[in-house]
């Protein structure tokens, strides 16, 4: 033990020997953060104490720390992008980051990182930013504890929470997402990590996601988002117990998969959803343990998806389970509870005899002719329903559960 | 006549029928709270019977009504007593017997299993549709002096009204379903209480269905101010032509 600490205090020792700490504050000797930056060597610190510091533009371009202390206010002055870093090993924690500058032509951020490497931006605030956090083909970086927060309008009028462009093995962690117009933005963007985040009340998508191999998302909440969340043009993405709620409107989605394969969606809830998941050109992805309630459609499933699996998912309380545009059926459904089973169970195993049909005709005819949809509920339609049931025409026929169970599986 | 009204009120409590519509509504309504926790899914199954069983038993049962006190109002048309107010107190104690009914049967239960937005419209609707339908029923039976024709013709209405007139809009969706028909569809709509009913409880219940272009225009529609004014102005008005065209044939009849 007494050699392990010797051992790391003599490694340590010429980086205690070198860096210094600088103190900048509005009423000491360094009093802004840029002369901070020019005196700072390549691995030191500085602390930012508290108070407003307006100083346009800063450009980082050393291995530096930059700790705040009680949140020193960078005022952008709708006018400038406030960090720019372009140096690896660069550390941001504790500062609040207001109104910055907006741009149609580029992309103004509050942090914008640049072609660098092992990054942190740790504990921040961002309030009105045109983007909060940016990183361009940057890699092996971590954003965490980040509390983003912007009130637009209009979708041109605000750029993006968390952007990441052309960027690999990142972590993106615990951070609160809000009034942006995406949450969280990946594109190119491989071998990374979302975790724990809330993305909330943006215009357009809580997360929107392409080309983006190989990442996870685990535990998230979508709340209340424009259109959702949006997944597409990707291979293996891993969706784990996410939270879709209340993404609400005529072109909104919970989980909107485009192009997706070898994918896996598990454990995730939607609930309140216009359209649960929707999926196109979805190809070898599994989709098990999720539960789905209170969704106008649940699941619509284009006939371009083939080879998907749908087990042990739980239906209930939506207005329309499963929604297709064709009669072809190369997927398959099997073993979940779907509240609108009518079957029996003889030999009492909990799985219904009678294989359950999820597509309803009347939900097929209101794919078709939007307007049928002032008929729904009516004496009419519940008679075709029950027809349509029985001897299925319209409906795919093999699109059904052969083992439907009779009671929702329980999840708490 | 409030003396009529009285009489006329009391005939019916005779017959038993009415104490026994209220059982049958005040069973199956706690049935259905006690069955099932979720009152979403109560609620919808409600507006099944609403939508079905209110206008069926409140036509068949005016009529009959009616027929069965032809002899009390002809002994009253021998006395000194204005048409109108015989018309119209067997209207308004045949339709406050029935709505009595309905609040007795399935407001109870909602008052007591918790009140919400869409319970609320339920009640509406429901009392709505029972006077449109003992409109409906009064004028069936003005139009003819034979008791089996004329439930007859009440039936037709209620078997136009919540299936054939939907058979004929889903038809005319269908075939013209390359035209905008959004504001068509409104119009349509509005010629079917029944319709018109089921849509006011619609966007009570799952709203998410009616998402889409087609279905966030008639969100806008019906769901505005002016949406649910005119819904219910067009109820109102259901229930006040049946009853005033059959007025004017009862007035000008020979009994």
């Amino acid at each position: 033990m007494k050699t392990l600490f010797l051992f790391c205090f003599f490694l340590s020792l010429p980086s205690l020997l070198i860096s210094n700490v600088l103190v900048v504050s509005p009423s000491g000797k360094i009093q802004s953060i840029k002369t901070g930056i020019q005196e700072a060597q390549p691995g030191d610190t500085i602390i930012v104490k508290a108070g407003t510091y307006k100083e346009g533009n800063i450009i980082i371009e050393k291995s530096i720390v930059i700790i705040g202390e009680g949140y020193p206010v960078l005022d952008g002055e709708h006018k400038y992008e406030i960090f720019t870093i372009h140096a690896n090993d660069v550390t941001i924690c504790g500062l609040k980051f207001i109104d910055t500058g907006t741009a149609s032509m580029h992309d103004v951020a509050a942090i914008k990182v640049l072609d660098s490497r092992r990054v942190k931006i740790i504990a921040n605030i961002f309030t009105n930013t045109f983007f909060g956090i940016y990183f361009s083909n940057s890699s092996y970086s971590w954003i965490e504890d980040n509390q983003l927060q912007a009130n637009a309008k209009a979708e041109h009028e605000i750029g993006n929470g968390i952007h990441l462009w052309k960027c690999e093995h990142v972590t993106i962690n615990k951070n609160q997402i809000e009034g942006h117009r995406d949450g969280i933005y990946f594109e190119f963007v491989t071998n990374s990590l979302i975790t724990n985040n809330r993305s909330e009340k943006n215009l357009r998508y809580g997360l929107h996601f392409m080309f983006s191999h190989n990442d996870e998302y685990r535990n998230n909440f979508f709340v209340n988002n424009g259109a959702g969340v949006a997944v597409m043009y990707t291979k293996n993405v891993k969706m784990y117990g996410n939270t879709f709620e209340q993404n609400w409107g005529s072109a909104s989605y919970g989980l909107l998969l485009k192009d997706i394969s070898n994918s896996e969606v598990i454990d995730n809830q939607f609930i309140r959803n216009t359209i649960g998941i929707h999926m196109e050109g979805v190809s070898r992805t599994l989709l098990d343990k999720n539960n789905f309630y209170e969704n106008g459609y649940a699941v619509r499933l284009q006939a371009s998806c083939d080879d998907n699996t749908f087990t042990q998912n739980n239906f209930s309380s939506n207005t329309f389970d499963v929604v297709t545009n064709g009669t072809m059926v190369l997927n398959t459904i099997n073993g979940n509870y779907w509240d609108k089973y009518q079957g029996y169970d003889l030999n009492k195993d909990g799985i219904g005899d009678v294989p359950f049909r999820p597509v309803n005709l009347y939900a097929m005819i209101v794919e078709r002719i939007p307007s049928a949809v002032l008929l729904w509920r009516s004496f009419l339609v519940m008679l075709i329903d029950r027809a349509e049931k029985v001897i299925p025409v319209a409906t795919p026929e093999n699109l059904k559960d052969n083992s439907p169970t009779m009671k929702p599986y329980d999840r708490s | 006549m409030p003396r009529i009204i009285k009489y006329i009120f009391y005939d019916i409590l005779r017959t038993r029928f009415i104490l026994f519509y209220t059982l049958f509504l005040l069973v199956s309504t706690m049935a259905m709270f006690q069955l099932d926790t979720d009152t979403g899914k109560v609620i919808m199954s409600l507006m099944n019977i609403v939508l079905m069983v209110i206008p069926l038993v409140s036509i068949v049962f005016t009529t009959i009504h009616f027929y069965n006190s032809y002899e009390f109002i002809e002994l009253m048309l021998a006395q000194p007593v204005n048409r109108k107010v015989i018309y119209f107190s067997e209207y308004i104690s045949t339709a406050l017997s029935l709505c009595i009914a309905y609040i007795i049967g399935v407001g109870l239960p909602i008052i007591l299993y918790g009140i919400s937005p869409s319970s609320l419209t339920l009640l509406y609707i429901g009392l709505m549709l029972t006077l449109v339908f003992v409109s409906l029923a009064f004028l069936a039976s003005v139009l003819t002096r034979d008791k089996a024709k004329a439930i007859g013709i009440t039936l037709l209405f209620w078997f136009y009204f919540s299936l054939i007139y939907d058979g004929l809009l889903l038809w005319i969706v269908y075939s013209f379903s390359d035209y905008p028909l959004e504001k068509l569809t409104v119009g349509l709509v509005a010629l079917n209480p029944i319709d018109l009913a089921r849509i006011m409880m619609l966007l009570k219940l799952d709203i998410s269905a009616l998402m889409g272009y087609t279905g966030a225009f008639y969100q806008n529609f019906f769901g505005s101010f002016w949406g649910m004014t005119f819904s219910a102005g067009v109820l109102a008005l259901w229930i006040i032509l049946p009853l005033l065209i059959g007025a004017r044939i009862f007035i000008k009849k020979d009994l």
